[in-house]
């Protein structure tokens, strides 16, 4: 095996990550790392013959290129935190549940389940793999709950610890009750089944009379678990619905269950038949099976984060000198905070001390980082780019700017009952099917056939359950969830389907939404820039370390720089200096004194040498790969807005990608966000869908039809939402729009053919001659073909829109 | 009493064992989590023990 690992074109690439060594790369034991934490992970790894790690998979690591600071962890010893964040303990043995958002493969698996050999103190780990999570069993003498954490984050794998796990416990537990209910009624089921198949053979068959009454009682006795147990949800279901004066789709199914259920067992006791026991629990059965294929959640996606799983759970609190680990909640008007490199900050504060840039694009959509200066605010939510700050703590965390969002009121509305466009229709079912039950019943009542009257009515109830209406809803929503998850496009729950199929109306929103959260794009534009004027604006902008200068440096990327006399900085508006008896200006239009190109807007950043302009550099947002395809699509269909909390530099570009009969606002608070949301719904005609991705648009993902959360694997956090979609999916959206209009489409379409069955059972039913064996027979077989119908029908739908290539499990 | 209601009190006896083996895995979570012991089982012969 060669110890280097290089890919095809002949780049060096990381041997723990994989990830290509731009920045010079580090050897160690004659392997390339594209970085010190990588290699130190390595080293661990390799000193404690843990190397197989690397032998599982190809390159399993991920890149650590941030440094973690030693003393991170330290709040971990404070027991008030440490109380709340472990399961059991008895002193000697501590149980923990970590979420490791790094699991990925066999190999995170294998090393993690391996732990006992870096930690000696750790007795047990178990991976949940789906779940991303580790639980660890570890001894009080000879570890603490801050070490295992540590030995886990110097192997690359941090647990992802936030305030939402101190405040929500760990009460998540599992639901098994459907897997009881569902194995209850297949059991049931199949014995009915194996004993009513003697019956309707007994026309050919005599069986003995004795035999006969046995199985019946047996059926009896079978049945009544289906009916009181497994099939108690739709009981539950319609009572719920008729309590709050509503005629939901469970309604006629729990009617059809009781009205079968008696009718069998008055015509078992009365001698005058078989019933229909078998058809009963059957149905049951595969409306379960149904009913489960579509609830499956996605376990590792949680769709109701709020700002609590973004906060950390302390802050290192200032107090006559000494630094102590304080739990957020704890921290008072007054308390001086440390807040290091990537770290967020939790509570509204002024600076007091340090070099503040601060990243705002996740709270308020600003996508360049602000600088701050001492005295000025810092709201909460923003993300200290580099080197350590001390502030004032204003407003604690429940107080501000940001957690306020989340005081309005709808964030507490909760759905009562959910309604859908099939439960419109399972309303008039019920009216239909009621109608002819008594229809046919007067019929024969007039004829003078009154045991075929009771006959016809219960029979009519009974064939007409909307059980095939049902299955194929459940089972084409449950394929159409399974494709969606695939495709990394995870929704919240089935009804959501039909949501998207009515949507018209979609608000964008911009930053981290169309463009990438890290970067930008600098272009330059003017006079040709000589290698002696790239050194002079590179050496001026050196000394800055506003954003924008930043970006300039990075782009001209020179490293031998030339000295500057007489610099000076003018807060926001920008910096001059002499080099070489040139005085040179670089900054704002205002402030250099003129523009190269007046027309082009965006943000800019001039340069001027001895007065006269020279060229300026524009920073446009790295739009998302296919976002200009996906938004020529969406425009076809759909009418589009924007809404960003950014400034209007990118106005001209969102134009463009737009058009001009779109709305596009920018400066939009949170509270704007959602205020916007609600104006468009004032229009009843418009069932508007939000897509975004940060804390400042979660008001507005809450108030529209539908909220999409654009997911980026460079944060862990999505904000409350109906679906999620992973970023690298986002220029999917419109084939997902289209593919669950297609499933719209399929779920009809299996009506239609359900009803047929539907039909025929009610001819024999209003001439009252429904015998269990044609009901025995039309049961399953309608439900099998519902079944196979949806099933092969959503699969084609997919292969039509190409959603079954490059799917990674 | 005819020996087919033994027969198939004997058999119903038989499948209900084998539901409350059903009950008895569910009950002890072998379906909250299918996929790590599917990763599991393929690396059992390079676990390290130092015990």
């Amino acid at each position: 095996m060669s110890t280097t690992k290089i890919n095809l074109d002949n780049k060096t690439v990381c041997y723990h990550c994989g990830d290509e060594c731009v920045n010079g790369r580090v050897n160690f034991a004659e392997k390339d790392f594209c970085c010190n934490g990588c290699k130190s992970v390595y080293e661990i790894l390799n000193e404690n013959d843990l190397c197989t790690y690397y032998n599982l998979n190809d390159r399993p690591g991920l890149a650590q290129k941030i440094e973690i600071r030693k003393d991170k962890f330290q709040f971990l010893d404070n027991p008030d935190i440490r109380k709340k964040l472990i399961q059991f303990t008895n002193g000697k043995q501590t149980q923990i549940t970590l979420y490791l958002p790094q699991i990925h493969c066999s190999s995170c698996l294998w090393l993690l389940e391996n732990l006992h050999t870096l930690n000696e103190g750790v007795t047990s780990a178990t991976v949940n793999f789906p779940k991303k999570e580790v639980f660890i069993v570890f001894d009080e003498g000879k570890t603490t709950l801050r070490g295992v954490v540590e030995t886990l984050t110097r192997i690359g794998y941090e647990p992802h610890l936030s305030l939402n796990e101190i405040s929500s416990g760990h009460a998540h537990r599992i639901d098994r009750t459907r897997w009881y209910k569902i194995g209850l009624a297949g059991f049931c089921f199949g014995n009915i089944m194996m004993m009513s198949f003697a019956d309707y053979l007994s026309s050919s068959y005599a069986i003995e009379s004795q035999i006969s009454l046995f199985f019946k009682v047996l059926s009896i006795l079978l049945s009544l678990p289906v009916l009181f147990y497994s099939a108690s949800e739709f009981f539950v279901s319609a009572w719920a619905g008729l309590k709050n004066k509503y005629l939901n789709i469970d309604l006629p199914v729990a009617l059809a269950l009781v009205i079968t259920f008696t009718r069998s067992v008055y015509e078992i006791t009365a001698g005058s038949g078989n019933g229909y026991l078998d058809s009963l629990s059957g149905i049951v059965f595969f409306m379960l099976v149904g009913r489960w294929l579509q609830s499956r959640t996605y376990q590792t996606i949680s769709f109701d984060r709020d700002y609590k799983s973004f906060f950390p759970i302390a802050l290192n609190v200032v107090k006559d000198g000494v630094i102590k680990p304080t739990e957020i909640s704890n921290v008072k008007i007054n308390d001086v905070i440390q807040i290091h490199a990537n770290e967020i900050i939790p509570v509204d504060a002024i600076l007091s001390k340090g070099n503040a840039e601060i990243d705002y694009s996740f709270v308020s959509g600003e996508s360049l980082p602000v600088k701050i200066q001492i005295g000025e605010m810092i709201y909460a939510g923003g993300k200290q780019l580099d080197g350590l700050l001390e502030l004032v703590v204003v407003k604690e965390v429940s107080q501000s700017y940001l957690t306020n969002l989340w005081n309005n009121p709808i964030f507490n509305k909760k759905e009562v009952v959910r309604k859908s466009n099939y439960d419109t229709i399972g309303k008039y079912f019920t009216y239909a099917v009621l109608a002819i039950g008594f229809g046919a019943g007067m019929f024969w009542y007039v004829q003078g056939e009154t045991r075929l009257m009771w006959n016809a009515i219960t029979t009519v109830l009974i064939v007409a359950c909307p059980c095939a209406l049902l299955l194929s809803q459940n089972y084409t929503n449950g394929n159409l969830l399974r494709i969606f998850g695939l495709n990394k496009f995870y929704l919240r729950s089935p009804d959501i389907i039909e949501k998207l199929s009515r949507i018209n109306h979609i608000v964008l929103d911009k930053t981290g939404t169309l463009t990438q959260n890290d970067g930008s794009n600098v272009r330059y534009s003017g006079k040709v820039l000589t290698p002696e004027i790239k050194t002079w604006v590179a050496s001026l902008t050196h000394h800055s370390s506003h954003p924008a200068s930043k970006l300039v440096s990075d782009f001209l990327n020179l490293n031998e720089l030339i000295t500057v006399t007489d610099f000076k900085e003018t807060e926001g508006q920008g910096i001059e200096g002499w080099i070489n008896e040139h005085h040179i200006k670089v900054g704002s239009a205002a402030f250099v004194g003129g523009e190269y190109f007046k027309e082009r807007k965006g943000s800019k950043v001039i340069f001027a040498i001895d007065g006269a302009v020279q060229g300026e550099f524009t920073i446009n947002n790295k739009y998302r790969f296919g976002v200009t395809r996906l938004i020529e699509s969406l425009k076809q269909k759909y009418s589009l807005s924007l809404i960003s909390g950014d400034n209007d530099t990118e106005l001209n570009n969102i134009e463009e990608l737009l058009g001009k009969d779109s709305e596009v606002l920018f400066n939009q608070s949170p509270q704007e966000k959602l205020n916007y949301i609600r104006k468009l719904q004032s229009n009843n005609e418009l069932e508007v869908m939000m897509v975004g991705d940060g804390l400042n648009d979660a008001g507005a993902l809450k108030q529209s039809a539908i909220g999409v959360a654009v997911a980026d694997s460079t944060n862990n956090f999505t904000p409350s939402s109906d679906c999620i979609i992973d970023a690298s999916r986002l220029t999917m959206l419109d084939t997902f729009l289209k593919f669950a209009k297609e499933g719209r489409k399929i779920i009809l379409f299996s009506f239609t053919v359900s009803a047929i069955y539907n039909v025929i059972g009610l001819y024999f039913a209003v001439q009252g001659v429904l015998s269990p064996v044609i009901a025995a027979i039309l049961m399953p077989s309608s439900s099998i073909t519902i079944i196979s119908l949806t099933y092969g029908l959503t699969e084609l739908a997919a292969r039509k829109y190409h959603l079954k290539e490059n799917i990674t499990q | 009493m005819s020996v087919i209601i033994i027969l198939i009190l004997v058999s119903i006896c038989i499948a209900g064992a084998f539901l409350l083996a059903f009950f008895w895995s569910v009950k002890d979570g072998q379906f909250d989590d299918v996929k790590s012991p599917a990763e599991r089982i393929l690396f059992n012969n390079n676990k390290i023990n130092n015990k």
